[in-house]
């Protein structure tokens, strides 16, 4: 069958030879199987970033539909005000009755004024979001160091049949992005969904009727770019670990 | 051990080792697994190391397949000395020129019989749909042909062990290590799996390694290479087992060692016990 000489004559001759490679789509399909053959575990942990994501989302697209209306009541006064200078007249009043969602708003509005200035969120706010992203983080980064150590001898044979630190560094960031991104996007529509819905039973059609799309598309790409930073982030120092390990490790009889 | 026939392939020295030492720190406690071994594994060969649990024989075997490196000595691979490969030199090596085979089997449990074949392809380079062909072609060729698709855990211990089998000979090695490639198979199976191991080393010329205690590879093996306590106790070769195949049990150890007349580089000394 095939000649064997000398073991190294090969590598001399540069070029397909001496190349060891993992193609992307290879290992965008061995980070899937991985994940689909643990999938409650990848969803538990995926449960960390959604719920992270839709609180920011929440914050944010709250904040968008606030906005939206701020402005469209401070057109409407503006409107109002250059219409009808005296404030309380039979005829203003008979206005707001008309536009009671307009008046509910300015009354919501005030309330929150201090918060709406430029910004747009507290303090409190950015603080709350913060530290839910670093719970998260946390979380993907024991989920994955779990499942590091589950897999030594999986990783360790890999390394036996050729695998470059890279290939395994390669596949575990794939993995929790893919696991990040779904957990992300999972995230976006659910907090846009409860918010919208808070926002609804507040101010009612005013929410459809001054609906930032806009605002919340912004807001749900940058939930998205968040998110899965966060999961590959959190995955790095995990897949260097898992990288560094040895193949002797997968000579081990242990489970 | 220079007189046998079936030296013919001397002058190719697949795999030697010079005055190999390893010593493991245990916390204060230094542990000399190895103590200066000298071996020399011909190419073509079927070699067994044997010796007791904690006779460093494992230690010495991931040596010779490059996973691990010595304390001081050189473990020459094709004249190559180990020490001197760079990380991508090594994963190139196991790739390409070595074959692996654990005792757990250590299939990949996500992928499919197939797909743990062709993986070390994949890592080669070969294209998919050659690698596929070759991979289907090994599976048949190690009886499982009809189960090309299943999962690890969707087979027998020994239909896992030959998807290790047709795995390791993915791209042509020029060695295969088998670290107990018995150790958790019954007794039938075993042998099946030795009868394969050594189908592979007759037909396909592969030097095969193993490290085992289990008496039925002696029939199998080239050369038998006795491990006692870090050092080479003898090194035989299987014309001079006094012994018939077929009655090797597991309870013969005894007796086949005293039939057997020792020779190679025995080292008398100190025999302190090093393991803990």
């Amino acid at each position: 069958m095939p000649e064997r000489g000398g073991l190294f004559e090969e590598k001399d001759r540069a070029g397909v030879g001496r190349q060891i490679v993992l193609p992307w789509s290879k290992a965008f399909e061995i980070s899937m199987k991985s994940l689909k053959i643990r999938f409650w575990r990848s969803m538990i942990t995926m449960s960390g970033i959604i719920l992270a994501i839709a609180f920011l989302m929440s914050i944010w697209t709250s904040n968008a539909f606030l906005s939206s209306f701020k402005i469209a009541v401070l057109e409407e006064q503006g409107e109002g005000a250059a219409k009808s200078p005296p404030p309380k007249t039979v005829d203003s009043q008979e206005n707001e009755q008309a536009e009671e969602p307009i008046a509910r708003l300015r009354k919501a509005l005030t309330k929150q004024k201090e918060d709406l200035e430029e910004t747009g969120l507290s303090a409190k706010d950015i603080w709350l979001v913060v530290l839910s992203l670093l719970v998260c983080v946390v979380g993907i980064v024991n989920a994955m160091l779990m499942s590091v150590t589950e897999r030594i001898r999986e990783i360790g044979t890999m390394k036996c049949l050729g695998a470059l630190n890279g290939f395994i560094v390669k596949l575990f960031l794939l993995e929790s992005s893919l696991q990040g991104i779904a957990g992300t996007a999972i995230g976006i529509i659910l907090g846009f969904i409860l918010t919208f819905l808070r926002t609804y039973v507040y101010y009612g059609g005013a929410t459809v009727a001054h609906f930032p799309g806009g605002g919340i598309a912004f807001c749900a790409l940058m939930a998205l770019l968040v998110g899965s930073f966060l999961s590959v982030f959190a995955a790095i120092f995990p897949a260097y670990r898992a990288a560094g390990m040895q193949p002797v490790d997968a000579m081990r009889v242990e489970e | 051990m220079s007189t046998a026939d079936n030296v013919e392939t001397k002058e190719h020295k697949i795999v030697r080792t010079k005055n190999v030492r390893r010593v493991y720190r245990m916390g204060n406690e230094e542990v000399h697994a190895l103590r200066g071994i000298t071996m020399t594994v011909q190419a073509g060969e079927y070699i067994s190391i044997m010796g007791p649990s904690g006779s460093g024989k494992s230690t010495l075997f991931n040596m010779v397949g490059g996973l691990d490196k010595p304390t001081s000595g050189s473990v020459y691979i094709d004249e190559v000395d180990v020490a001197e490969l760079d990380a991508y030199e090594l994963a190139w090596l196991r790739c390409r020129k070595i074959g692996y085979i654990f005792q757990s089997f250590n299939l990949i449990p996500v992928m499919t019989a197939l797909e743990n074949v062709t993986l070390p392809m994949v890592f080669a380079g070969v294209s998919t749909d050659e690698s596929r062909d070759k991979g289907v072609e090994l599976l048949s060729k190690v009886g499982l042909g009809e189960r090309v698709l299943h999962k690890p855990f969707e087979l027998s211990g020994g239909q896992q062990q030959r998807v290790a089998i047709a795995r390791a000979m993915a791209n042509d090695p020029a060695i295969i290590l088998a670290d107990e490639p018995t150790g958790n198979l019954d007794l039938a199976t075993g042998k099946e799996i030795i009868e394969m191991l050594k189908q592979m080393n007759d037909e396909f010329d592969v030097t095969i390694i193993t490290a085992t205690h289990d008496m039925k590879m002696l029939a199998a093996s080239d050369r038998i290479v006795w491990i006692t306590d870090g050092r080479v106790d003898r090194i035989e070769r299987r014309e001079d087992l006094d012994i018939e195949v077929g009655s090797v049990g597991g309870d013969t150890e005894g007796g086949v060692e005293a039939s057997l007349r020792g020779e190679g580089e025995e080292e008398e000394g100190e025999q302190e016990n090093q393991e803990q």
